[in-house]
């Protein structure tokens, strides 16, 4: 719109530009997004505030192709230069669930036909779980040098941290489906119903990036605690042992558990159960917990997360 | 047509230093009420205060003042990454920010991931990254060194790098920090004319700098900026007296101090 400005000597500026071989860009028409109105008032009103986050999300679920790309180039990077790259996760996986499958069976002589399965898949997904509440914690600060250089939505730092984890499942279900072709016990179509459960997965996962980003970019002292947190919930948890040694009253308190129940609706499926529906009621219950605290935490502290980083 | 309305803006930085950021402060403050008093003393760093600008196209805009002026926390207002505590920021028209030297380029990238990279930033379908990529591959010179990692590069590389990429996009509303006119002389030269592409092509220019002929180079209308207070605003050379007559009174011994202060 703006004409540009003719310089008077315009045509001794293309004999310069000539002279010294420059042409114009060929990306002198890239045009970024369209015209986007940025309008921030000091109305900090809940209203305004919501309006504020919608667009952040907005933004960021709009800009998922980068957001993927980030998480996938964590990947890369963690493992650039190494022979296998990526496939160290996988390969590590296997070495461990290979160990256990020996240190079961020649020194506690269990049977492995029942319990090497559900072994496997309860690490891998637990790894998951885990390894997405740890770093959600850093999934503002750890961006800090882009939030300060350019206004981007702070949920595409979220979609980056959910990319990232998804890859390294993606790497360890080999090691599971290897289990599986070991003991040639497969899960049948039952598997199908693990789906939804692994959407809620990534729902629970970006709002969890949300509030624990926010919380830890403000309390640097919350990362470590939650460190602890999710290793007590290991061992309370019906991770590596099987939610069925619980009798009686105990057994009636476990879908307090939200650990419990978000790891069974994607677990019990793959090993061709059906969640039972008070899992599922717990787990959806707890999710929608989560992400109505992470919500309302992240449209009240969005506006300040630039100055906490 | 790009706008800039910016009104009566204060920006703060919370300090939360040493303790007062942990959590073991807040609720030890929270149980106990004499401490609650020193966990409200915040240290509170007012970068900008009741700032207010309009900017229409064609302006261009210099800010010029000194070290912690507030000249930076300015542009970060501009680009929406900072929000204001009190005041309104309206822009209108797509932003491009030159802010940071590497402008989020990850060292640990090859060059062409960089390219990518900026290209999604910037929100490009990807028939257009390719064209990016085209454009900063013919402008840095960079031949096979594109696809090594960024932090294998020679200094005059990066910059290259980093110039090719941030000059390739263009934005209607430029934001632009002084680094970026801080390059050797001979590769100012092939850069001049692209960036002064890129700055024709801007509706709207604001520029930061301590340089006075960069400032006076580039712009038509100039704020000088002092402890995040606009000191004065107007034509370049008439604030850059004042500036001057300020920053080194013995030097223009004309305008006298107390004239400062009273026009101010």
């Amino acid at each position: 719109m703006a004409a540009p400005m003719q310089s008077a000597d315009g045509t001794a500026l293309v004999a310069a530009r000539r002279r010294i071989g420059y042409r114009a860009p060929v990306s002198a028409t890239l045009d970024p997004r369209g015209t986007a109105d940025l309008v921030l008032h000091s109305d900090h009103s809940a209203g305004a505030r919501q309006r504020l986050a919608m667009r952040d999300a907005r933004d960021g679920l709009a800009l998922w192709r980068l957001g993927m790309t980030l998480g996938w180039f964590d990947i890369r990077l963690r493992y650039r230069g190494s022979v296998l790259g990526p496939f160290w996760l996988t390969l590590s996986t296997g070495v461990m669930i290979g160990a256990l499958g020996v240190l079961y069976s020649q020194l506690f002589k269990m049977e492995l036909h029942d319990y090497l399965p559900f072994l496997a898949l309860s690490l891998v997904l637990w790894n998951v779980l885990g390894s997405v509440v740890t770093d959600a914690c850093g999934s503002f600060q750890q961006a800090e040098g882009m939030i300060r250089s350019q206004r981007m939505p702070f949920t595409l730092y979220a979609i980056r941290v959910i990319t990232r984890n998804l890859l390294v499942l993606a790497h360890n279900v080999p090691v599971i489906l290897v289990v599986y072709a070991a003991f040639n016990v497969w899960p049948g179509l039952a598997a199908v119903a693990a789906v939804p459960g692994l959407l809620l997965w990534m729902v629970d996962g970006l709002a969890a990036c949300l509030l624990l980003g926010a919380v830890c970019a403000r309390f640097r002292d919350i990362p470590p605690i939650v460190g602890s947190v999710m290793q007590i919930a290991f061992f309370i948890s019906p991770v590596i042992w099987k939610p069925e040694l619980l009798k009686g009253p105990q057994a009636a308190l476990l879908p307090l558990n939200p650990f419990y129940t978000l790891l069974e609706v994607v677990r019990a499926p793959l090993l061709g159960q059906a969640a039972d529906a008070q899992v599922w009621l717990s787990a959806l219950g707890y999710s929608v917990l989560l992400c109505g605290v992470s919500w309302a935490l992240f449209a009240r502290v969005r506006g300040r997360l630039a100055f906490w980083v | 047509m790009a706008t800039i309305d910016v009104e009566g803006v204060d920006v703060s930085f919370p300090i939360y230093h040493g303790n007062s950021r942990s959590l073991k402060r807040t609720v030890f403050a929270a149980a106990s009420k004499r401490l609650q008093q020193d966990g409200r003393h915040r240290i509170v760093v007012q970068a900008l205060r009741d700032v207010s600008l309009h900017l229409r196209t064609g302006d261009r805009l210099g800010l010029i003042g000194g070290n912690g002026a507030g000249k930076t926390t300015l542009l970060r207002t501009l680009a929406g990454i900072y929000e204001p505590v009190v005041g309104s920021v309206h822009v209108h028209g797509n932003i491009g920010a030159l802010l940071d030297p590497n402008l989020g380029m990850n060292p640990e990238l090859t060059g062409r991931e960089n390219i990518a990279l900026r290209g999604l930033y910037s929100g490009l379908p990807r028939a257009a990254i390719r064209r990016l990529e085209d454009d900063v591959q013919e402008f840095a010179e960079l031949a096979e060194f594109l696809d090594l990692p960024v932090r294998f590069y020679s200094s005059g590389m990066v910059i290259r790098l980093g110039f090719a990429l941030a000059t390739a996009i263009r934005p209607q509303v430029l934001l632009m920090d002084e680094w970026f006119l801080a390059g050797d002389a001979a590769f100012m030269e092939r850069a001049r004319g692209r960036l002064e592409d890129m700055v024709r092509g801007a509706e709207i220019l604001v520029l930061s700098s301590h340089s006075v002929p960069v400032i006076l180079d580039w712009s038509t209308r100039v704020i000088w900026l002092d402890q995040g207070r606009i000191m004065a605003d107007g034509p370049p050379q008439e604030v850059m007296d004042r500036y001057h007559g300020v920053a080194a009174p013995e030097a223009n011994p004309e305008i006298s101090l107390v004239d400062q202060s009273t026009s101010a």
